[in-house]
């Protein structure tokens, strides 16, 4: 039962990470219908982009500021910087291509990846950093339930996840940019001809997108310490299966499959074989894919003749 | 259209039109008869396989075809019948892995070579076939998600079976020797004829390609070749015309897989060993970069695009040969851009100016310079030692160069015509001191960039690819 109560919590955290990698794929396909493979590679310039915040403000064993702050300022750096480099990603790669042939964005994505990908390499060299978490965020601020222990890590990153999916899911139904990109999401000529701005819409889908990408980066980091130039391929994918179990397009749908994703992974790592613990999850996605390839909370598609 | 009526197609009024606007490569290529363009390319080859012996070039050559056979093979499934197979790579691995298990110690098997290389096509024709099962539920983007993850399933598979312990047994089972590989292949061996030299190799893939290339350019005039361009196009359609989609699906999908898993015993056999990182997403990703920049669908553009990344790496590796590839694609470039031959002086006359200029404020800030031995690679270096300033924190200012770089670019595809002259000497300036300072020391990094910078580009100006041609796009 413990052992059950501690492999559900890491795969919450897990899952909140990928959920809200997932949220990103899940809103750009809302509004585009396009898959959008650099997402990995954002999240892991949103990691970079933290540990150089981290570093910047004297870094973990002699910080020039607050704690507190310091996790701050690397939360909004990370943020900000993913949410324009979406931003110049979709006016450079997608923009041009939007009334291309479909393979085309997939390919220019590609691109994309390998560029960031190199680009991160040629710049960060290839070693790879860390983050030392455990140097200046206390353990102490964790607590335990019986024998389950939440140490403080995760409960900021469980806590920051849920936090910033309620924002996310404020912003998508409450405000008027919201509102617009479900209508774009809806019938796209139809929003053009009601006086949409699509590209400002699209725009911002791109920024809070990429955005919510780095601040599973800075997550991770904080989790799992490494950050390499590589380390946007997995969770890319993982965050991308997270939105198509989800029902892509969907946003409750991308937190739900992201959380149940990761649950199920520590659940096959826990229980199962921790050797073929990927390979189940790949596994059960396909055949989910078979039988409801719209997802949990997708809408049907449709074939139009 | 003046001459529209109702009840023209405005696609089929438009043919003759299209037609004379097609670009000038197109043009130029199309000029040439059909047996000219491959002939030419198998009669280099076959010479070249005849009288040379250099390692190297062979080895490159044996590269080119392996590629080459998997370009066609995708072509097949993605560029024919449309279907985006994003775990193409996986049959290859498969076809791989299983010469290595059945001629190696791992599992202490040693079967003669000419059973075991048609029994792992055939195995791999079957998994093509089981995989393909799919496809008749799927299409379009989760067809791809799927593939996409049924390539993941056999690398995590290949990574996890070395260790499997079974509930029967007491001790664990290593089938595939997960990440580190499996060494010490037996080599071809044809009834006593054994290939020790990589040239038996080489000669054994070029026959196989020409053979493949002749059978693919006649089943692509087959019914069953016409049928999956119709179901490239619209499977809905094709499906009330009376073809049967997914059987016909289903055929493109098996051969590509066997194509793929030829392909990959042959590698096996001639590198004589394995390693589960060559068939990871890479690897699938420059296959898809080679089809989508020959054009996908068209043979000859396959043909283009595998040699495009196979010899670009290659030429990339010597510093002098990468050198003038660079400075030939860039005054290339600004010849295209500049579109007049004295446009292009003053372009020319602006980046040497820049270059002095900058030379002259750095020396004016106080920025210590690099000496020219540190930083100078090959033959352009010797030359542009007095002009190109290198500070002494090169990689630094590389980097700052790298960004600017990108910066400069982004903001020259969308400035008005004006800026656009101003900004291109900078871009130019900006070029020569990245390639100078970073990338001609990086050469691995450096393709990579190349190979994804190209992909965006090529997906921006050309969609359909360098031969591909351009399609009905159904709204």
């Amino acid at each position: 039962m413990d052992y059950l109560g501690q492999q559900l919590i890491n795969g919450l955290t897990l899952g909140g990470v990928y959920a809200l990698i997932a949220l990103g794929y899940t809103l750009v396909y809302g509004v585009l219908q396009i898959l959008n493979f650099a997402h990995g590679d954002v999240y892991m310039i949103g990691a970079f982009l933290g540990f150089f915040a981290m570093t910047w403000l004297g870094g973990p064993l002699a910080p020039t500021v607050p704690i507190a702050l310091m996790l701050l300022v690397m939360f909004l750096i990370a943020m900000m910087g993913t949410g324009l480099l979406g931003i110049v990603i979709e006016r450079f790669a997608y923009r041009p291509l939007r009334n291309s042939t479909r393979i085309a964005p997939l390919i220019s994505a590609l691109g994309i990846s390998i560029l960031l990908q190199n680009g991160a390499l040629l710049i960060f060299s290839p070693s790879i950093r860390t983050y030392d978490t455990s140097s200046y965020i206390p353990s102490t601020l964790g607590f335990s339930i019986g024998e389950i222990t939440i140490d403080s890590v995760r409960l900021g990153v469980l806590v920051l996840s849920a936090v910033l999916m309620i924002l996310l899911t404020k912003w998508v139904n409450g405000t008027q940019v919201g509102r617009a990109m479900r209508a774009i999401a809806y019938d796209k000529d139809a929003a053009v001809m009601m006086g949409i701005d699509v590209d400002r819409v699209i725009r911002w889908t791109f920024f809070v997108g990429a955005a919510l990408a780095g601040a599973a980066g800075v997550m991770n980091g904080l989790l799992m310490r490494g950050v390499s130039s590589g380390m946007g391929l997995i969770p890319g994918l993982k965050g991308f299966t997270a939105a198509v179990i989800g029902g892509i397009g969907s946003v409750p749908g991308a937190m739900l499959g992201g959380l149940l994703l990761g649950v199920i992974e520590s659940l096959a790592q826990g229980y199962l074989s921790t050797n073929f613990a990927d390979t189940i999850t790949f596994i059960l996605l396909i055949t989910f894919m078979l039988f409801r390839p719209n997802g949990i909370l997708g809408r049907p598609m449709m074939v139009k003749v | 259209m003046s001459n529209l009526r109702i009840g023209t197609d405005e696609w089929v009024a438009q043919h003759e039109e299209r037609l004379a606007s097609q670009s000038p490569l197109n043009k130029l290529f199309a000029r040439i008869p059909l047996w000219a363009k491959w002939g030419s390319f198998f009669v280099i080859a076959f010479v070249f396989g005849a009288f040379s012996d250099n390692q190297y070039l062979l080895r490159v050559g044996v590269n080119l075809a392996l590629f080459l056979m998997l370009s066609y093979g995708l072509n097949i499934v993605v560029g024919y019948a449309g279907i985006l197979d994003l775990g193409y790579v996986a049959f290859y691995g498969f076809g791989a892995y299983g010469y290595a298990l059945l001629s190696s110690e791992q599992l202490g098997q040693h079967w003669p070579t000419y059973i075991t290389v048609p029994f792992i096509t055939i195995l791999t024709a079957i998994l093509g076939y089981l995989i393909s099962l799919p496809s008749r539920r799927l299409f379009g983007d989760y067809l791809a998600i799927v593939t996409l993850f049924f390539g993941q399933v056999f690398v995590q598979l290949v990574l996890a079976s070395d260790n499997i312990t079974f509930p029967w047994a007491d001790d664990y089972v290593d089938i595939t020797a997960g990440s580190n590989g499996i060494p010490g292949l037996d080599t071809f061996n044809f009834f006593g004829f054994i290939f020790d030299d990589i040239k038996d190799y080489y000669w054994l893939l070029m026959v196989s390609v020409l053979i493949l290339t002749i059978a693919i350019h006649r089943v692509s005039a087959t019914r069953i070749g016409r049928a999956w361009r119709t179901v490239r196009e619209d499977a809905l359609v094709s499906e009330v015309m009376g073809v049967s989609v997914n059987r016909v699906k289903t055929i493109a999908f098996v051969a590509g897989a066997t194509i793929a898993g030829f392909a990959g015993t042959i590698f096996a056999g001639m590198q004589t060993s394995v390693f589960i990182n060559g068939f990871d997403l890479p690897l699938m990703i420059m296959i898809y970069a080679a089809v989508i920049l020959g054009g996908s669908g068209s043979l000859a553009g396959a043909l283009i695009g595998a040699t495009i990344m196979t010899i670009l790496p290659e030429l990339l590796r010597v510093p002098n040969y990468g050198a003038i590839l660079f400075f030939v694609a860039l005054t290339l470039t600004f010849f295209v851009i500049s579109k007049k031959f004295n446009r292009f002086l003053i372009y020319v006359a602006l980046i040497i100016l820049i270059g002095f200029a900058f030379q002259l404020a750095m020396k004016a800030i106080g920025v210590t310079q690099a000496n020219a031995e540190d930083w100078m690679v090959g033959l352009t270096g010797d030359l542009l030692k007095n002009w190109l300033f290198v500070p002494e924190n090169r990689i630094l200012w590389g980097n700052f160069a790298f960004i600017l770089l990108l910066t400069l670019i982004a903001f020259f595809s969308i400035a008005k015509p004006i800026w656009k002259q101003v900004l291109l000497p900078f871009i130019g300036f900006t070029a020569i001191f990245l390639w100078e300072v970073r990338l001609i020391a990086d050469v691995s990094t450096t393709r990579q960039l190349i190979i994804g910078a190209m992909l965006v580009v090529l997906m921006i100006l050309r969609p359909q690819g360098l031969f591909g041609q351009t399609r009905v796009e159904i709204l």
